[in-house]
């Protein structure tokens, strides 16, 4: 990289930790390149990479192309007030194209084999499991049959069936702390990214 | 001396500071530092005393600001990058399965590797994606990488390049084109994913460079995931493996494991346990476990250090954080 990047690249780096110490010019100039950049570079990749490579290349060979495009351009009647409400066709034919398909993905992934997946025997095929594995399925089925009882409103919590929905949210509780815990060593390892950037790549002060 | 003073002598204190350290390493005036073992230790010990001392503080009933905070985990994480101490690292189950997965496919075969980040995810994906593509290179697998993510190409070029000179193999060792090729950056999310299901072609139509895809030896024979060994997703969030899973695995049977950011990993967690993903490296203690398995010790390993300090850091304040908690009572806790 050469000096003037390397140099910009720290100065912006700076920049946004600066607000670390507190809110100031340098971290809201520096806040305010990375959302200018960002925006720019989206519109040119999805003009260059949507509307130019998958509709004005391609618009002679496949005729449908031009279904999309008309509904493309219905989606930016909505900048003129009266007639704003025709926007609402293509929202609509995405809205319906979009549910379909996650409808069936997720119907198929998330509900079907994740089923599939917590009524195994508990262990394993033919007793083959170890006792660890036993403890983890007990786990499994418990904290995903407690977990539903919790989200199951239409009787009151109490007695066995409260006991259950406490275990239920507990299982939950545990699940947001792993995710935190997992969140936290994601920060950490963009924190240690970009301080290795600024001691070896910029300063050279690490071998 | 007011504060602004004070605060505007520090920065000028720091710029002449960099731009001295800035001038050594371009003119070779110094080459970088490493702490002896002595001195490493020397400074584990007064930072754990430091850590004490504002327990002690908090016991009794003087808080420290948040600042104080922020400087302890920047010094966690910063220190250890400069300490020559190695740290045992554990691999976990799901992290052999990538490997055995990669220890059970002949050579020659075909691996579909997916991009699907950007620089901002890089410390965590760049090294997996080096020690990934290393092992490709070193057992004769034949890549063909992607991206879902504008800068995912970019990020795979990079990685590529890296090892390469890591295990110092040429273009004439590992060539473009037969051993290895970029299709690059396509728009649409999970329905280029549900295309290639059909035909690879009618969603790249050239490589990265521009080539068309009938010109590449590579490819020029693969129709769809049918013509696909083995597949690997490195995922920073959507699209990505879930996605790969939901439409590339269910749909069309591809074998898929793949590397995640430790934010994601939760996420995917219930695919792997239900066989849809056959491994997983979440985050950079599985990335650095990775790097052991497949002897490229690169980054991962390197920072480990640095993660596992900064951890410490947190579990200590949490710790002193509950003690101010229960020491000055939650109202007055709060008003600090």
């Amino acid at each position: 990289m050469d000096h003037f990047g390397i140099w910009l690249a720290a100065f912006l780096t700076l920049g946004i930790y600066s607000f670390l110490y507190r809110d100031n010019a340098w971290y809201k100039l520096s806040e305010s390149i990375f959302i200018g950049i960002s925006a720019g570079y989206w519109v040119v990749i999805l003009f260059w990479d949507n509307f130019y490579a998958k509709f004005w290349l391609q618009r002679q060979d496949d005729p449908m192309l031009w279904v999309g495009a008309a509904l493309g351009f219905l989606m930016l009647l909505r900048l003129i007030p009266k007639i704003g409400w025709i926007a609402r066709w293509p929202l609509a034919f995405i809205d319906g194209a979009t549910a379909g398909l996650w409808g069936m993905n997720f119907l198929a992934s998330n509900i079907m084999v994740q089923t599939k997946a917590t009524i195994m025997p508990l262990m394993g095929p033919a007793f083959s499991g170890s006792i660890g594995d036993l403890l983890s399925n007990l786990v499994l089925v418990g904290g995903t049959f407690c977990g539903l009882i919790y989200f199951f409103f239409s009787k009151e919590h109490k007695g066995a069936f409260g006991n259950a929905a406490r275990v239920g949210i507990w299982t939950i509780m545990i699940t947001f702390g792993a995710m935190f815990g997992y969140t936290v060593m994601s920060r950490m390892s963009l924190l240690i990214g970009r301080i290795d950037f600024l001691f070896r790549d910029w300063l050279g002060l690490l071998k | 001396m007011n504060r602004r003073m004070i605060e505007m002598s520090i920065l000028a204190v720091i710029t002449i500071l960099s731009i001295i350290a800035y001038l050594g390493k371009i003119n070779g005036w110094h080459n970088g530092y490493t702490f002896s073992t002595g001195l490493s230790i020397t400074l584990i010990i007064l930072l754990a005393a430091s850590v004490i001392f504002i327990l002690v503080l908090t016991i009794k009933g003087k808080l420290i600001g948040r600042r104080i905070v922020f400087l302890y985990i920047g010094i966690a994480i910063t220190l250890p990058l400069f300490m020559d101490i190695s740290q045992e690292i554990v691999v976990s189950n799901d992290v052999k399965a990538v490997y055995a997965d990669l220890e059970g496919l002949p050579a020659g075969s075909k691996i579909l590797v997916s991009f699907d980040y950007d620089p901002a995810s890089a410390p965590e994906l760049q090294p997996m994606a080096e020690a990934f593509i290393g092992e490709c290179f070193k057992r004769d697998f034949k890549l063909i990488m992607m991206g879902l993510w504008p800068m995912g190409p970019q990020q795979a070029n990079m990685a590529v390049d890296t090892i390469m000179n890591r295990m110092g193999l040429t273009d004439q060792d590992i060539i473009y084109g037969e051993d290895w090729v970029n299709l690059g950056f396509q728009t649409g999310d999970v329905f280029v994913i549900q295309r290639m299901g059909g035909s690879f072609e009618s969603m790249f139509h050239t490589d990265i460079n521009g080539r068309p895809y009938q010109d590449i030896p590579l490819v020029k024979n693969i129709k769809n995931f049918s013509n696909i060994d083995y597949s690997f997703n490195l995922s920073a969030g959507f699209p990505g493996t879930v996605e790969w899973v939901q439409v590339g695995v269910d749909r069309y049977g591809l074998k898929l494991s793949c590397g995640n950011t430790a934010v994601q990993a939760p996420t995917v967690y219930p695919y792997l346990k239900a066989g849809q993903l056959s491994g997983l490296i979440g985050g950079m203690n599985d990335g650095a476990a990775f790097e052991k398995l497949t002897q490229l010790e690169g980054k991962a390993t390197k920072f480990m250090l640095s993660q596992s300090f900064s951890h410490l850091i947190i579990i200590a304040f949490i710790f002193i954080g509950n003690v101010a908690y229960f020491r000055t009572g939650r109202k007055s806790a709060l008003k600090k």
